[in-house]
């Protein structure tokens, strides 16, 4: 029960992008299109997921052991870096489309503060290895469905008739925060 | 402790680079060097003659699609389309040279004015308010939205009509798209004749308005003997391959036959311009849009 409430928080209430503020350039940068949106999204659930992996065995069993947490940022920047590298080269070859779609995208994960962010923020909440996955996995929900909640309102916005000084940006901007007000409301239904 | 950080970091470095470095071989991908080669060889100017989004869709299209021409740089020319060519092993036919014409001559037809236009010098803007400047409803406004558009500067406006400059056009067909009146149209440079008039209107709808206008009387459809004329959507076309490849035996009948004169030989316009030696284009890129168009 504990987990699954975890798990809707992570989605709602603690939305990576709309409560905490994290990863944001993909949030703007990829929320044009919806098929866009949801290539993007997989790949960072992904990427969150194995990170997440990987980090969490990094501080367990060689940062933790010899007292080096205050390496901690610099190696999961690291170990984050090259791992989206490798899964770029990987759907290079495998999953050429998705390589097309993303496109420019993927190395913006590689310094995206959302997969960092979760990464930190599992080890500063001691999750152990399986809720940390979890707690990974549904934070990369949270984010692909607030990308693809934009990419709607983006698409709907395109045909709509806007002052010339809102159009693009501004007005995708404005967008951003007034859901970022909406799931304000999701607050304190869980922790 | 200051060792273990910096063995531990070192150690981390060398793993992600070892693993990366293997990762991109067993993921290596083959690229085909000849993409490069081609984008080399065009010119880069990104007009869009071609039919692609820019110069690299174009390499990218030709190195891989064979049913790709590689005579479809228009703003190359002959030299590129051999380089291309050259690199993509495809058999070379020379595209024809294009250029822009303007099917108009309101000046010559003493098409009065309909109102005081003051609004914005935009031909798109003055087409909108009450279909346009002039009485005709289909001729060169003049304000010059080619003009701003041509990516090569071989247009002006001289006395009210847009006037194409057939050493600098090159025949990407940019004003063609550009031109809300549709007055534009590509024809080879090496053509005879072509019509002037955009009308598609008959008989006294143009007369009344225009001393130089096509009636539909269709005199040159039956004076062509090549079958090169025809009336296509209420308006004279001339199919320029057909023409060109029946040649000059009919002694332009057509100019001849039109009572309008709206057909007219061409050679004062592009008289410095050389025919292509003598080569008799196969597949020419961009007449099936320009007909398209029409």
């Amino acid at each position: 029960m504990e987990i699954f409430q975890l798990f809707i928080a992570a989605i709602f209430v603690n939305n990576i992008v709309l409560a905490q503020y994290l990863g944001n350039c993909p949030y703007l940068g990829c929320s044009k299109e919806k098929s866009v949106a949801l290539g993007m999204g997989g790949a960072v659930i992904f990427v969150i997921v194995v990170s997440t992996l990987c980090t969490w065995l990094m501080q367990r069993y060689v940062l933790a052991p010899y007292g080096l947490g205050y390496l901690q940022t610099i190696v999961f920047i690291v170990v984050i870096a090259s791992l989206v590298q490798f899964v770029e080269m990987f759907l290079k070859k495998m999953v050429p489309p998705l390589y097309a779609a993303l496109g420019i995208f993927l190395p913006l994960i590689t310094t995206n503060c959302a997969v960092m962010g979760v990464a930190i923020l599992v080890q500063r909440e001691e999750y152990d290895l399986m809720t940390s996955l979890l707690y990974g996995l549904a934070s990369g929900m949270g984010f692909t469905l607030a990308l693809l909640l934009m990419a709607g309102i983006r698409e709907r916005l395109d045909t709509c008739r806007l002052p010339k000084a809102l159009a693009g940006t501004p007005i995708a901007l404005i967008m951003a925060g007034l859901m970022s007000l909406a799931f304000m409301g999701f607050k304190g239904m869980a922790q | 402790m200051v060792t273990t950080s910096i063995i531990i970091l070192f150690g981390l470095g060398l793993l992600a680079s070892v693993v990366l470095a293997v990762a991109s071989r067993v993921f290596y991908i083959k690229e085909d060097p000849r993409v490069e080669a081609v984008l080399e060889v065009l010119p880069g100017a990104n007009c869009g003659g071609c039919g692609f989004a820019g110069c690299e869709g174009y390499a990218a299209a030709v190195v891989n699609d064979p049913k790709i021409p590689a005579n479809s740089c228009c703003a190359g020319g002959a030299q590129t389309s051999i380089a291309v060519g050259e690199l993509t092993g495809k058999t070379v036919s020379e595209a024809e040279p294009l250029m822009s014409l303007r099917r108009c001559d309101k000046v010559a037809g003493n098409v009065a004015l309909r109102y005081q236009y003051q609004g914005m010098p935009s031909c798109a803007a003055a087409a909108m308010l009450r279909g346009g400047v002039d009485n005709c409803r289909y001729s060169c406004l003049g304000f010059g939205d080619c003009v701003v558009g041509c990516p090569f500067e071989a247009m002006r406006i001289v006395d009210g009509l847009v006037q194409v400059d057939a050493r600098k056009c090159i025949g990407c067909g940019r004003c063609v798209q550009t031109c809300p009146r549709g007055v534009l149209e590509l024809v080879p440079k090496r053509a005879r004749v072509a019509v002037y008039c955009n009308t598609r209107d008959k008989l006294r709808a143009v007369t009344d308005i225009c001393d130089s206008g096509c009636i539909k009387c269709c005199k040159c459809v039956k004076a062509c003997p090549a079958k090169a004329v025809r009336l296509e959507n209420a308006r004279i076309v001339i199919d320029q391959l057909q023409c060109l490849s029946y040649g000059g035996e009919c002694n332009e009948a057509c100019v001849a036959g039109c009572p309008r004169h709206i057909f007219r030989y061409t050679r004062g316009i592009m008289e410095e311009i050389r025919p292509v030696s003598g080569i008799i284009p196969q597949t020419s890129p961009a007449a099936p849009q320009a007909s398209a168009q029409e």
